[in-house]
């Protein structure tokens, strides 16, 4: 036994020994973070866009959900292979059953292998994917990240669900028409530091800089952590800290859905307007019940549509991914390749009492 | 008699899959044989079957380490985060694989010298080192990693001359030292008797808590090593990396043929367990078989690794039996 440790001792002194060398000697020099840095990016876009080229027909396009049976990416997908039919094209979704950075990888590295067009992606990391979607792109693969964007050189073009700015003004406009442009208002938000959502809210409160909305005041940003019960009791907080309180943002899926069950079982149902961003399935029995008149969210079925085309432009050569440059997206219309390749789907769709049953998500 | 027990070895069995598994791609599926695409289907796998040599070790001397991946993580954190703060390459990589030893070397002191049982201590480590990997690293991610190594864990750079990844290459390399190690010196051989009858083996005088602390620290190396090589590969340092991979390796491992209960099992049939999983997935998803029945596929596969092996030794054993009841000379029965 006394043998034993000496012997141990004496292999842990040697171990630490040749550490300590190779930390010191490999601290000398090497290659660091900042050495790293001027490795030049490139971005191969030596194809000119013929924006008169046609749509191919029998193009293929494979959808790569950040995870397959995500029931809001399958509408997202569905659809867009619903639009590849509508040009002649083949759309098929593939995807890992996990939604960890890196179960994407394989999945595109067969893509490549089966020669698609195009593949279209919402990516679970940006940068895990990168490596095999610029092998695609150098085989003549097009690549559309959509809903989760990629890094920026790794896609030709990401189709943005709404701009920031848009989804944040029209949260204003459409309150301030249910109030008629006055009384307070509070905002009940997910975690104070949330980018999407801070960004959002700053919109909103420059659009209520604005004139027309000078009756109307922001009492309060609460914040509901993405907790269904926390962002519950923060409305009835809302509600009993500021008894004029005229009506509630709540720009989450999770923050409306609470705001909207404490209200419909309470005395302010009908007095207190709630409005926001939420899924139609969540919000129906609020809307059907009186307590919510209207909400937003965009709609992923358009989201997967403006993809598909987009994606088919691209491997058309329609378009190159460049800023400025135009294509047509079926019935919905024209659009125009913004900064980075991002292409905005436009404003958010208003879900109501009419057409809330016509979606499932 | 002795042939067909032989024959009806499951490594074997899972060596002639593989074989199928590859001429049936080659044959039905376009792309499958392009070297391209056994680039990347090989390189997928290269974490996992990094991973299952000391593995396999570990389970023919009748442990286990669950921490594997966990490791993986935190090496993976830990690379990240040193990266970030504006290390120099050469200088993580020692540090994790230091920190692979550390690991390595908690789990088997804890099993060696505290006595705990090799499971209950490594499903504590993987949570373990799962958190340190969250503390470490949090939820942010690391990118930007050096385009040199990066290239050489991802397949677009191969050796020279052949489709294989350089990951995969340092694979068969240390797969070969491991085979030799394991089947052709005493050391591979006590690890057998460890995992047969551990007492047996102290009796005989086989260093067994040393032997085996001595495993858990390779496992340890080479799991924080696999985690720089998944790093790279993907570009990309997350807390989450490699979550739940050690439960594939763990398949693939009792997928060639490595008895769980330990004391058998040979490398090629570990190493033939890994590539089956790794080819099978990959033909699987260039036919677009949905990745849930890709999981049914390989569970299935996974009991029929276990459950065949019975099933012929209990069927042997009957027929042993019976001719032991007919009279004539009686030949001495094998137990294997």
């Amino acid at each position: 036994m006394q043998l034993h440790a000496r012997t141990r001792g004496r292999v842990l002194a040697a171990a630490s020994a040749v550490c300590a060398l190779t930390i010191t000697l490999a601290g000398c020099s090497g290659t660091t973070k900042d050495s790293a840095k001027s490795d030049t990016k490139s971005k191969g876009s030596n194809a000119k866009a013929n924006p008169d080229a046609e749509l191919k027909k029998d193009l293929k396009l494979a959808f790569l959900p950040k995870q397959i049976n995500n029931p809001y990416e399958k509408i997202v997908d569905d659809a867009g292979i619903a639009a590849t039919k509508e040009f002649g094209g083949t759309g098929k979704e593939v995807g890992p059953s996990d939604s960890s950075a890196s179960s994407q990888v394989s999945y595109i590295n067969t893509l490549i292998q089966q020669r698609q067009d195009a593949i279209l992606i919402a990516a679970n990391d940006p940068n895990a994917v990168c490596t095999p979607l610029k092998n695609a792109m150098k085989q003549n693969i097009k690549v559309v990240a959509y809903d989760s964007d990629t890094a920026k050189d790794c896609r030709q073009l990401f189709i943005n669900q709404a701009s920031s700015e848009e989804i944040g003004r029209s949260q204003v406009q459409h309150i301030a028409k249910q109030l008629g442009n006055k009384g307070e208002i509070a905002i009940l938000s997910a975690t104070q530091n949330a980018t999407n959502q801070n960004t959002w809210i700053d919109f909103m409160k420059d659009e209520l800089k604005k004139p027309a909305y000078k009756n109307m005041k922001l009492v309060k940003v609460a914040y509901g952590d993405d907790d269904d019960q926390k962002s519950f009791q923060e409305t009835q907080g809302l509600l009993k800290a500021y008894p004029k309180l005229k009506g509630i943002i709540s720009p989450t899926t999770v923050g409306i859905a609470a705001a909207a069950r404490y209200i419909s079982s309470s005395s302010y149902k009908g007095k207190v307007v709630v409005n926001g961003l939420g899924t139609p399935n969540q919000m129906k029995k609020y809307v059907k019940d009186g307590t919510v008149e209207q909400f937003s969210l965009w709609d992923p079925k358009k989201l997967g549509y403006l993809g598909a085309y987009a994606a088919a432009a691209l491997a058309s050569g329609q378009i190159t991914g460049a800023e400025g440059e135009k294509f047509k997206a079926g019935e919905l219309g024209d659009y125009t390749v913004g900064k980075d390749g991002e292409v905005i789907l436009g404003p958010p769709t208003v879900f109501n009492k009419d057409n809330v049953d016509d979606f499932d998500f | 008699m002795t042939a067909l027990t032989k024959f009806l070895r499951w490594d074997s069995v899972v060596g002639i899959l593989l074989i199928s598994v590859f001429l049936v791609g080659t044959g039905s599926t376009e792309g499958f044989a392009e070297t391209a695409n056994l680039s990347a289907a090989l390189n997928d796998i290269a974490e996992v079957a990094l991973i299952a040599l000391p593995m396999t070790l570990l389970v023919v001397a009748g442990q286990v380490d669950l921490s594997v991946a966990s490791m993986l993580g935190l090496s993976s954190a830990l690379a990240g985060s040193l990266w970030d703060a504006g290390y120099a390459f050469e200088m993580v990589v020692p540090i994790c694989l230091l920190v692979g030893a550390l690991g390595g070397l908690l789990n088997g002191w804890l099993v060696t010298r505290v006595g705990l049982p090799s499971l209950a201590v490594t499903i504590g480590t993987l949570a373990l080192f799962r958190g340190l990997a969250s503390v470490v690293l949090g939820t942010k991610a690391v990118a930007d990693f050096p385009e040199t190594y990066a290239q050489w864990a991802t397949y677009t750079e191969t050796v020279p001359g052949t489709f294989i990844p350089y990951p995969v290459a340092l694979f068969i390399v240390l797969a070969v030292i491991t085979a030799v190690v394991l089947h052709c010196t005493g050391f591979g051989r006590s690890l057998f008797a460890i995992g047969a009858q551990e007492d047996a083996a102290y009796f005989a005088g086989i260093r067994v808590k040393r032997i085996k602390l001595a495993l858990f620290v390779v496992s340890g190396v080479v799991a924080s090593f696999a985690g720089i090589v998944y790093t790279l590969r993907y570009g990309s340092a997350r807390a989450d990396n490699g979550l739940g991979l050690e439960l594939v390796v763990i398949a693939s491992v009792l997928l060639g043929g490595i008895d769980f209960d330990g004391g058998k099992g040979t490398l090629g049939g570990a190493v033939a367990g890994v590539l089956l999983i790794g080819l099978l997935r990959n033909l699987l998803t260039l036919n677009d078989i949905s990745s849930e029945i890709q999981v049914v596929v390989t569970g299935l596969l996974l009991i029929a690794s276990v459950l065949t092996p019975r099933i012929v030794s209990v069927v042997s054993e009957r027929r042993h039996r019976r001719a032991a009841t007919t009279p004539g000379p009686k030949a001495s029965q094998p137990v294997s």
